[in-house]
């Protein structure tokens, strides 16, 4: 925002909601994530909106169009349905129907997943519905690192791009340079180097991913980790590459299993890397429900490092 | 008695080491070894590299077994005296465990890059080792940092305080360069001299580094000890431009670990946590502008614009060369014929990173030089 005047940041409460008594400052979006913007920009840049996601979003998405380069922010990825028709008639396609004359560099940051007792309706990883249209481009950051270079480059990028952001990660701690630094799109991240196994994962699911292959290097069993960050674009060079070199592949995700990005990539590993295959290709999901409210059928349901250990045992016993 | 037995422990190279994963023992159990001989085969997410001997003597345990993964400061065998009897051997490595359940965490706190504002702008660097006598400054190439130093600073600050720096442009330093040629490099170390009270070192650069080493030497005699030269720029005029331009270009991690892998005789020493890092340093803003600057300002047509070799001879401090056979970044032939009786040193299964790819040889020759001044 201090690099370029035309971003602008909206959404709900993240101008309003004072801080402590005396503070000027707001809460920065729910889980205060944008907090110390409003006393930087002021409440010109940082505006709060209704509590009606079709509105502000098509708002961001005229603005975009006409312009600025709005950072909306919508709560929970599970409030995106009543905002479809301008996320993807209108923001996903405006560029394409106008032959490339306009262009919507909206970014639109939400929050997903499971682990916060929240119940159904504000816990799903529903990003593979964007990932199926074409014109948006999907971000899911891995950890701090990531999101800060991929944050900047989603603010730099001309096409609009839903930011997706676990809600479990926001006390993820790591070593992020203070300089400024952009990630670029469709090129996926290789976290561990590996010979027996590559597993691919998806947002929080790196960081279980990485546990595992580090506790499996020691036992004997040597896994690749690769973390798409953008699954549209997706590096699907990368992962190919790779199942060609392991023979063995295992795709973590936390979205549910059908039509969903662990599917996806399974496909594209079985049509592009069957020769190279020694196992069949493992999905590690939850189970096709909706997200539980019970805490203990909520842990069940996360997939976690247990789960993808099992599965990488599994791939690596078929000789 | 317990001054015959040495410890050989999980080394530290650069700042991110943890932990290490012991790959091959090149020296039996019993086996006589010497101060300094590389006995042992370390892994980390980097770089393979040998660990050596810390003194001579027996290597009586081999308490590390090949395929564990160890962290930093962790027991991997013992050196001692043959006279030591294999009770006291025993109670050593017993006691060694008990004391050093947490020796990851109390290793790796105290070892932390620094900051000096030099000309308005922030440098970064690392110091190692509390020795007297004049320290040594480690310069690094086009591109590279401190951390290109982590097989030798360790090494060499067991005897000496060694700084290594980040060059303008560089690392952790700022991204302004200024004019970005020699000059502004030169002008940068001797007002880090200056910033931390140093009135004399000795240099070691490498490529770009090297370049600079020479300069600060020509212009400022009485600021250094000893010069040593790793396949230094500024000794002929030709180099690899394409190089250059490739390593300034490369964004994505497949490019970048073909354009690394030139740097080295064997390339398949370029691990994917090199890659990566260099990754996050061309990411940084401003890094891009500051590498084209630099390369704008040392290259012309393609050539190396600065070269100082028939100044050498106005040097009296001792100077040596250093350069990997199989330096494909700038040629070995620039080491022939040189003024003056500078000593040259080209070592066989090395390219342009003799320090990474020949640590052992390397720390060697720049004890050697150091030693004598």
């Amino acid at each position: 925002m201090r690099r370029d005047p035309r971003v602008i940041l909206m959404g709900e409460d993240v101008a309003g909601g004072m801080g402590a008594p005396g503070e000027q400052d707001a809460w920065g979006g729910p889980l205060g994530v944008t907090k110390g913007l409003m006393p930087e920009f002021g409440r010109e840049r940082v505006l709060d909106t209704p509590i009606s996601e079709s509105a502000f979003i098509g708002a961001a998405v005229g603005a975009a169009a006409t312009g600025l380069r709005p950072v909306a922010d919508l709560m929970f990825i599970d409030f995106m349905g009543v905002c479809f028709d301008q996320i993807l008639n209108q923001a996903a396609k405006l560029r394409y129907m106008f032959g490339g004359k306009a262009t919507v560099p909206v970014v639109i940051r939400t929050m997903f997943g499971a682990g916060f007792r929240a119940a159904s309706q504000h816990s799903q990883g529903l990003y593979p519905l964007f990932a199926h249209i074409p014109g948006l481009k999907v971000v899911i950051p891995s950890s701090p690192y990531e999101a800060k270079g991929l944050m900047t480059q989603a603010i730099r990028d001309d096409d609009p791009v839903i930011f997706c952001e676990h809600k479990a990660m926001y006390d993820d701690q790591e070593e992020v340079p203070d300089e400024p630094y952009a990630i670029p799109f469709g090129e996926a991240n290789l976290t561990r180097e590996g010979d027996d196994v590559t597993i691919v994962a998806i947002g929080r699911m790196v960081k279980f991913a990485n546990e595992v292959a580090d506790k499996l290097e020691k036992q004997g069993i040597s896994c690749a980790v690769i973390d798409p960050r953008t699954i549209s674009p997706l590096d699907d060079r990368t992962i190919i590459e790779s199942v060609e070199e392991t023979g063995r592949c295992v795709v973590v995700d936390e979205a549910s299993p059908r039509c969903g990005m662990a599917a996806d990539i399974a496909a594209l590993v079985a049509q592009n890397a069957f020769e190279a295959l020694k196992a069949p290709v493992k999905m590690v999901t939850p189970p096709h429900t909706p997200v539980p409210f019970s805490p203990a059928l909520e842990d069940v349901y996360i997939p976690g490092p247990a789960q993808i250990e099992a599965a990488v045992r599994a791939v690596t016993e078929r000789v | 008695m317990a001054g015959k037995i040495t410890a050989l422990t999980m080394p530290k190279w650069g700042l991110a080491m943890t932990e290490g994963k012991v790959v091959a023992w090149n020296v039996h159990e019993g086996a006589e070894v010497a101060a300094g001989q590389g006995i042992v085969e370390v892994e980390t997410e980097k770089i393979t590299n040998l660990c050596e001997a810390p003194v001579s003597g027996v290597l009586c345990r081999r308490v590390a077994k090949e395929g564990d993964t160890l962290p930093v400061g962790a027991l991997i065998g013992v050196i001692a005296d043959a006279s030591v009897p294999s009770e006291e051997i025993e109670r050593f490595v017993q006691e060694f465990r008990l004391d050093t359940s947490g020796v990851a965490e109390t290793e790796a706190e105290p070892l932390r890059a620094n900051s000096v504002t030099v000309n308005g702008r922030p440098l970064r660097y690392l110091k190692m080792g509390e020795a007297g006598g004049f320290p040594i400054v480690l310069l690094h190439g086009l591109g590279g940092d401190l951390n290109n130093w982590l097989f030798n600073q360790p090494v060499l600050a067991q005897k000496h305080t060694v700084y290594a720096l980040d060059l303008p442009g560089h690392g952790g330093s700022s991204k302004e360069v200024g004019s970005g040629d020699v000059s502004a490099m030169t002008a940068a170390v001797v007002g880090f001299f200056d910033a931390l009270g140093i009135e004399r070192a000795h240099l070691v650069g490498h490529s770009l580094g090297g370049a600079v080493a020479l300069a600060v030497v020509l212009e400022h005699p009485r600021r250094v000890a000893t010069v040593t030269l790793i396949s230094p720029a500024g000794l002929g005029p030709e180099l690899d431009a394409s190089y250059v331009e490739a390593f300034i270009e490369a964004e994505r991690r497949r490019e970048m670990k073909t354009v690394l892998g030139k740097l080295f005789a064997n390339p398949e020493i370029v691990s994917n946590e090199m890659v990566n890092n260099v990754l996050k340093y061309k990411r940084l803003e401003g890094v891009k502008a500051a590498l084209s600057t630099i390369a704008a300002a040392i290259l012309r047509d393609g050539k190396q614009a600065v070269v100082l070799r028939d100044r050498l001879s106005e040097v009296s401090a001792p100077v040596q060369v250093i350069w990997g056979k199989q330096d494909s970044i700038v040629p070995p032939s620039h080491a022939q014929g040189l003024p003056g009786a500078v000593p040259v040193h080209l070592l066989a299964g090395a390219g342009h990173m003799a320090h990474l790819e020949q640590p052992q040889e390397v720390n060697r020759l720049i004890e050697q030089l150091v030693g004598r001044a």
